[in-house]
């Protein structure tokens, strides 16, 4: 094991499976000479050359497009989004045709690709770059998508995205970047795709969140150990495909659930977790599953307001207290 | 055409040329009988007209040459190899259709061919014949990738950023536009401020050539000039054939924005009776030949229409597979 933060074990598995499989390669606006707007590719040129570290246009739909024909044609893009909000210019080459591809044409063909894309909020980014949209590409199958919460996680679910014969939208959480953690060193560490993880154990509620909710999750669980409140948090790691059996399980124990996402709470990941839940627990719940999520508006900049929209501390304990005492 | 015709191409080329753009206008008249019948559902557009850039094209290119076209490929995917059969059958929506009932007509695909596929968002095909081309030179392959489209799609985003995509990092990419003046009813010079498509590619610097589509002989030439330059400098080239699709832009279109003098002025220019009048002419074919050679195309029509629908629909359990690997 290693300490090093969640940047550095992402930059690593780059490193790692660029240096096993010479068919992956990088592309990306500003990730070759500039390494990263986020830094996330430091080194890469230095190491394996223009040829596999390749900065792109400003095109954000072709970039995903050429992704897809190089994987098409026997290659591994990995290709970074400066941002997850550029990912609306390149719907059509991920929702059209990335995520389509392998259907349409029976099976014929399959496109080992990954997207890279750092998002979430709470940066003071105002409203354009401070969106949460992994529920936009979780509603379409046809792609696997993963968000990690720690290091480790980072480690091991990029390099199963790499790995993966399915394209895999990879999102990474830009307030997570600088969060160190331990990271085994084995170069073949690898987190299966579609496993959810309970990071907690608890017997009285679970939280249920993923990536930088995990984080605040943890947080939440270890300050109401002292109220008596037992948490069991499950960090889902994967948002498609979703590892629904790790959450029932959980709530089956707890019979109490509390779920936290970041995205915008019509429609979001959590109402998709909900409706699992009550579909399949509803007769051993002991209180209303509450929802914890980001508020309906566009980003604001101030961080006065900015903080009201997305799910804090504290805001993340008063749920968990409601659920408890039934004053929901 | 100033030289005779064996002097450009050899004879038997010459008649597979004429074959391949009799079974292609055959097989579409067929589908619009089999489309009336319901056999044929959804959308249905057909390359009638349009003959000589598929065949013309296609036999400029190697075998090993990708292909990507947009969603009125039949002809071109049947040029290429695939089986009028399975092709049909895809159209039926049947279990041995080429993507199994799945794709439809708009996404034919046969990688056994290079035949990269059938898209049908206007414009999105370009990046990814860009990746492909990519692919190609990282693996040091000697293969071009050809990508045909519509004057429809000169105006899309994706292909002013792949046309600087594939200048910039210097690609093997031979795009082709097939202009037959409309996408779909709106005609050329009321979507495009320069409606010589040819000419937009000055701002990318990339070599263009405007060619008579409805001439299988140019459009032959000309590809096979322009699949040579891409090959040796690994850089893009533009073809931009000049045709007409002699139907509207599918079954559900009647076509009515277009006068009818324009479309005798392109149908007497029609590809088939023209150069089957060549061959005559040249004395490359007799009409016994030609004959033979039409009856031929006919009845692996009329094996393809048996065979799909003589073929069983996709299982059920289908609907779940093929969506990861």
């Amino acid at each position: 094991m290693s300490e090093m933060t969640y940047r550095d074990a992402i930059n690593l598995a780059l490193k790692e499976e660029m240096r096993r499989d010479p068919s992956v390669f990088v592309l990306g606006e500003d990730v070759s000479l500039y390494e990263g707007s986020f830094k996330v590719t430091r080194g890469l040129l230095a190491e394996f050359g223009e040829e596999r570290v390749r900065d792109t246009p400003i095109s954000e739909n072709t970039i995903i497009g050429v992704s897809v024909g190089a994987a098409m044609g026997g290659l591994r893009p990995v290709a970074e989004l400066m941002t997850v909000n550029f990912a609306l210019l390149a719907m059509d080459q991920i929702i059209n045709h990335m995520a389509k591809i392998r259907y349409m044409f029976g099976g014929q063909t399959f496109l080992p690709m990954t997207i890279r894309m750092p998002g979430g909020g709470g940066s003071q980014l105002g409203a354009q770059h401070s969106q949460s949209l992994e529920t936009y590409f979780m509603h379409c199958p046809g792609m696997h998508i993963l968000y990690p919460a720690t290091p480790a996680d980072a480690k091991g679910l990029l390099k199963s995205a790499i790995r993966s014969n399915d394209p895999v939208i990879f999102l990474e959480h830009e307030l997570l970047y600088n969060c160190k953690g331990e990271v085994p060193d084995d170069p073949d560490y690898v987190i299966p795709i579609g496993t959810a993880e309970v990071k907690r154990s608890g017997d009285q509620i679970t939280i249920v969140a993923y990536a930088r909710m995990t984080v605040l999750a943890l947080e939440v669980a270890k300050l109401l150990e002292s109220e008596g409140i037992s948490c069991e948090v499950v960090d889902l790691m994967s948002l498609a495909p979703l590892d629904t059996e790790t959450i029932l399980t959980s709530v089956r124990k707890t019979g109490r659930a509390v779920v936290v996402d970041e995205c915008w709470s019509t429609c979001g990941l959590g109402a998709e977790i909900t409706s699992r839940i009550y579909t399949h627990c509803f007769d051993i719940l002991k209180a209303p599953v509450k929802r914890e999520s980001g508020l309906d508006v566009p980003m604001p900049y101030s961080r006065h307001i900015e903080k009201l929209c997305i799910p804090q501390v504290d805001t993340i304990v008063r749920a968990v207290r409601e659920v408890m005492s039934g004053s929901y | 055409m100033n030289a005779t015709l064996r002097n450009v191409v050899p004879e038997q080329e010459l008649l597979r040329f004429y074959e391949q753009m009799f079974i292609s206008r055959e097989f579409e008249e067929r589908c619009a009988e089999q489309y009336a019948k319901g056999n044929i559902t959804g959308f249905l557009h057909l390359y009638s007209g349009q003959e000589a850039v598929a065949v013309g094209a296609t036999a400029g290119l190697h075998r090993d040459d990708y292909i990507l076209s947009a969603y009125r490929e039949h002809a071109q995917a049947i040029v290429r190899g695939a089986d009028p059969r399975r092709v049909m059958a895809e159209l039926f929506g049947k279990s041995t259709g080429l993507c199994k009932g799945k794709g439809g007509s708009m996404h034919l695909f046969d990688p056994s061919l290079n035949f990269m596929g059938g898209y049908a968002i206007v414009g999105g095909q370009f990046p990814i014949a860009v990746g492909l081309a990519f692919a190609s030179r990282y693996r040091g392959e000697d293969r071009i990738t050809a990508c045909f489209f519509g004057d429809g799609a000169v105006n899309q985003g994706t292909f002013h950023e792949s046309l600087n995509w594939a200048q910039l990092w210097q690609l093997p990419v031979l795009f082709i536009c097939e202009n037959n003046f409309y996408g779909i009813g709106t005609e050329v010079h009321r979507s495009s401020a320069l409606a010589s498509i040819h000419k937009r590619t000055c701002g990318y610097d990339i070599p263009s050539e405007k060619v008579d589509g409805m001439d299988v002989i140019a459009v032959y030439r000309a590809v096979k000039y322009a699949a040579e330059k891409v090959r040796e400098s690994g850089r893009p080239y533009f073809i931009e054939a000049t045709t007409y699709r002699f139907r509207g832009h599918s079954m559900a279109d009647p076509a009515k924005y277009r006068s009818a003098a324009e479309h005798d002025v392109w149908k007497a220019r029609d590809p088939l009776p023209n150069f089957a009048r060549k061959l005559l002419e040249d004395g490359i074919a007799t009409r016994d030949v030609l004959d033979d050679i039409e009856a031929k195309c006919r009845q692996t029509v009329d094996e393809a229409v048996s065979f799909a629908e003589e073929s069983p629909w996709p299982e059920d359990s289908a609907v779940w597979e093929d969506i990861y690997v």
